[in-house]
């Protein structure tokens, strides 16, 4: 009863979906499918891709603040490529193959992807929204979540210039930025 | 309440009401600068890639805010919906002291002399209320000049060969050129091209106390970290208050300009920064509010003796809104050519503003502001997937080796292209909206078309593999660059205000701001919005009487 005080009284600050969620507006399935889904998107190569960068902690993090309107578009359209999936492969999307998942957000993409979960909003408009919040979350500024450690800015040989009046961050001694911009 | 009275109210501290502010102030004129937006410093620059002037998609960090404004887009087909700040067709301009000077790419144009002298050189267009302004650029060029050593412009257009002739050299050299300016002027010369160095709003060394620019990839839409960048909110209005004269009020919205019953305005209603409703008396107003807020105010403001707004007695406020379609292609190259020196956009033609054959008017050509990898991410060149692994690996390759070369076309003013103002939607304030509809003129599009191949041109001839084109839409035009609705002009009939951006029926009430605009050039504006408000502020001063404006 007393743990169970003290965990409630901490969750505000971590979760609004209960202990052992770390995402503010996401369930845990939503999440992972949504990972699976920005990782078809921009995937790991030599570089990292959208999943280790943090996209999904982007999203999350902005369907709290300017995105907060389209929490039901990605309630829904989470679902409804889950109930897709079934449909089709009988599992979720996180237990597809690569080329299946591809297959399957291809068909989204061209409105291919109908049924009664797609009803109220598009399997396409979905699909866009993700493309362009995983480029957001991937090429955009760490600040708002996503772009762990710069990795995409990385990818592109952008240094992180030094400015001045502004201290280094945590990880800059580590950091090859400045010494040495990495070829191609 | 009732505030002790001024002898002139400026609505607006952007590119023209700072301006106006200062001379007024300078000239002993008592003044309140009224501004809805806040003052930001160089402090507030976030280089947020994400949430800036010019990629909104987190919200406009110079305002104004989603939550309390919007507007109604009405769209070709008719459909209605209500916009909010930071989606594109709200057409945005930032809201905050300084006004878009504060986190513009600060290209200092004058326009060109057949600029101005467009339906004289071109004639009649069908569709269009194409026409001469009621001034010569030789009318205007000591005001160019005089913005261009009061507010602090760098460059050198000396092998600019189309320009109006200048008084005066540009106060501050360029910055030295980027690995792509030195591709792209080679290149223009072999094809007997006229490059030169963009004029500029930015100290490339130290000047008026505030030192150079220090070339960050940050520029084209964010606040200056270091102020190098030259606006009104770090030249003229500082300026202004330092007389003594004039006092800047932020975060207060204009509701209504307040008329009297001999014809005359007496002042301006508002809500200050705390939400209550003032009244500022005052002698003359000015309003400098942008060509989307400028209008909504003078028709949000009828009275008895002006049933249908102020100067809207021939239906011509709000009219004629128009902005650039801008135009031109990227290109592949073969080697490196991006080197993080910033603003990025350095070296422009003029070779296709003019005598573009079959077509009317075209565009200055110059090469892009840095683009950010959050822009270069999401151009579409064809042939390459949205998205997946290819798609990856296409911005991994080609970040550092693109080049885009694009300009602003000069628009066609369309009589049909309007903000009104909403009848049903209000802002948080309770001020009914702008209401904006209607569309860009077919032939802009066969001049970005045309604009678009010698882009491409000039990209193949520096050593582009492939190229691809920039085009605008038919939509309505506006944006950053918006002009036009309070159109100057000798006829009180078919146009809003006089030469000297007077409002025609109304002895002292002012438009000084890219409204009066009658075609918009095919250049970045801000210049020109200054030189008219240095000149329009010259007419006030001398009319000026003491309590009244003469005549």
């Amino acid at each position: 009863m007393q743990i169970t005080a003290v965990a409630t009284a901490a969750a505000p600050m971590v979760a609004c979906l209960g202990p052992g969620n770390p995402w503010r507006c996401l369930n845990a399935e939503e999440a992972r499918t949504l990972e699976a889904i920005c990782e078809r998107i921009i995937p790991t190569d030599q570089d990292p891709g959208a999943a280790w960068a943090g996209v999904v902690t982007f999203i999350d993090r902005q369907l709290t603040g300017h995105y907060r309107k389209m929490r039901k578009a990605y309630a829904q359209g989470l679902a409804g490529t889950n109930a897709t999936c079934r449909a089709r492969y009988g599992k979720p999307f996180v237990e597809l193959s690569s080329q299946q998942q591809d297959a399957l957000l291809q068909t989204m993409e061209n409105g291919q992807a109908r049924g009664e979960c797609w009803k109220q909003a598009s399997a396409k408009s979905f699909f866009d929204l993700v493309v362009s919040h995983t480029l957001q979350g991937f090429y955009g500024d760490p600040r708002h979540g996503g772009n762990r450690e710069r990795a995409s800015w990385k990818m592109l040989r952008l240094p992180y210039p030094p400015v001045r009046g502004r201290m280094p961050g945590p990880t800059s001694t580590e950091d090859p930025d400045f010494a040495d911009r990495k070829s191609a | 309440m009732k505030l002790a009275k001024v002898n002139a109210v400026i609505v607006g501290a952007g590119a023209g009401g700072g301006i106006v502010a200062k001379e007024l102030a300078e000239a002993g004129l008592t003044v309140a600068l009224l501004e809805r937006g806040k003052w930001y410093t160089a402090y507030d620059c976030r280089k947020d890639d994400l949430r800036n002037q010019r990629t909104s998609v987190l919200g406009c960090a110079f305002g104004p805010d989603d939550d309390r404004n919007r507007r109604v887009l009405v769209e070709p087909d008719g459909q209605e919906r209500v916009v909010v700040p930071s989606d594109g067709a709200y057409n945005n301009d930032a809201a905050c002291v300084g006004g878009g000077t504060l986190s513009y790419g600060a290209m200092a144009w004058r326009y060109l002399e057949k600029d101005f002298r467009m339906r004289s050189t071109y004639g009649a267009v069908a569709g269009s209320t194409l026409e001469d302004w009621p001034l010569s650029y030789q009318d205007l060029e000591p005001y160019y000049t005089k913005a261009e050593w009061e507010i602090g412009v760098s460059g050198d257009d000396a092998n600019n060969i189309f320009k109006g002739a200048r008084s005066r050299p540009l106060p501050m050299p360029p910055l030295p050129p980027s690995r792509e300016h030195v591709i792209l002027k080679a290149a223009a010369e072999r094809l007997k091209l006229h490059p030169f160095d963009i004029p500029m709003l930015r100290n490339t060394v130290p000047y008026n106390g505030r030192g150079a620019c220090m070339r960050c990839r940050w520029c084209a839409g964010f606040a200056c970290e270091v102020d190098a960048k030259c606006g009104t909110h770090n030249t003229v209005i500082p300026q202004a208050l330092a007389t003594g004269n004039c006092t800047l009020r932020t975060e207060c919205v204009v509701s209504k300009i307040v008329t009297n019953d001999q014809g005359q305005v007496t002042g301006v209603e508002y809500f200050d920064e705390r939400g209550h409703r003032q009244e500022q008396p005052a002698d003359l107003v000015v309003v400098s509010a942008s060509a989307t807020e400028t209008p909504r105010l003078l028709l949000n403001s009828p009275s008895r003796l002006f049933p249908h707004g102020l100067g809207n007695r021939y239906d011509w406020v709000g009219r004629n809104l128009m902005g650039h379609a801008y135009a031109g292609a990227y290109g592949l190259m073969e080697t490196d050519t991006y080197d993080d020196l910033g603003p990025g956009a350095s070296i422009a033609i003029c070779d296709y503003n003019h005598g573009n054959p079959g077509l009317v008017g075209g565009a200055m050509l110059c090469n892009e502001f840095i683009r950010l990898p959050i822009h270069f991410a999401s151009i579409s060149p064809p042939g390459v997937p949205r998205w997946g692994a290819a798609r990856k690996d296409f911005v991994r390759k080609f970040f550092n080796r693109c080049i885009s070369v694009h300009g602003p076309v000069q628009e066609m003013p369309v009589f049909a292209a309007r903000v009104q103002v909403d009848r049903r939607v209000v802002d948080d304030w309770g001020i009914p909206v702008a209401r904006m509809s209607g569309a860009r003129h077919s032939r802009d599009l066969d001049v970005a078309n045309y604009i678009s191949g010698k882009a491409a041109a000039w990209l193949q001839e520096a050593g582009a593999t492939t190229t691809w084109p920039k085009l605008p839409g038919k939509v309505l035009s506006g944006g950053q660059h918006q002009a036009g609705t309070c159109r100057m002009g000798n006829d009180p009939k078919t146009s809003v205000v006089n030469r000297y951006c007077r409002v025609h029926d109304v002895a002292n009430l002012f438009v000084i701001d890219g409204s009066v605009h009658v075609t918009n050039g095919g250049f970045n504006p801000a210049l020109t919005i200054m030189a008219i408000a240095y000149m329009a502020s010259e007419r006030i001063v001398q009319s000026w009487k003491g309590t009244r404006m003469r005549g």
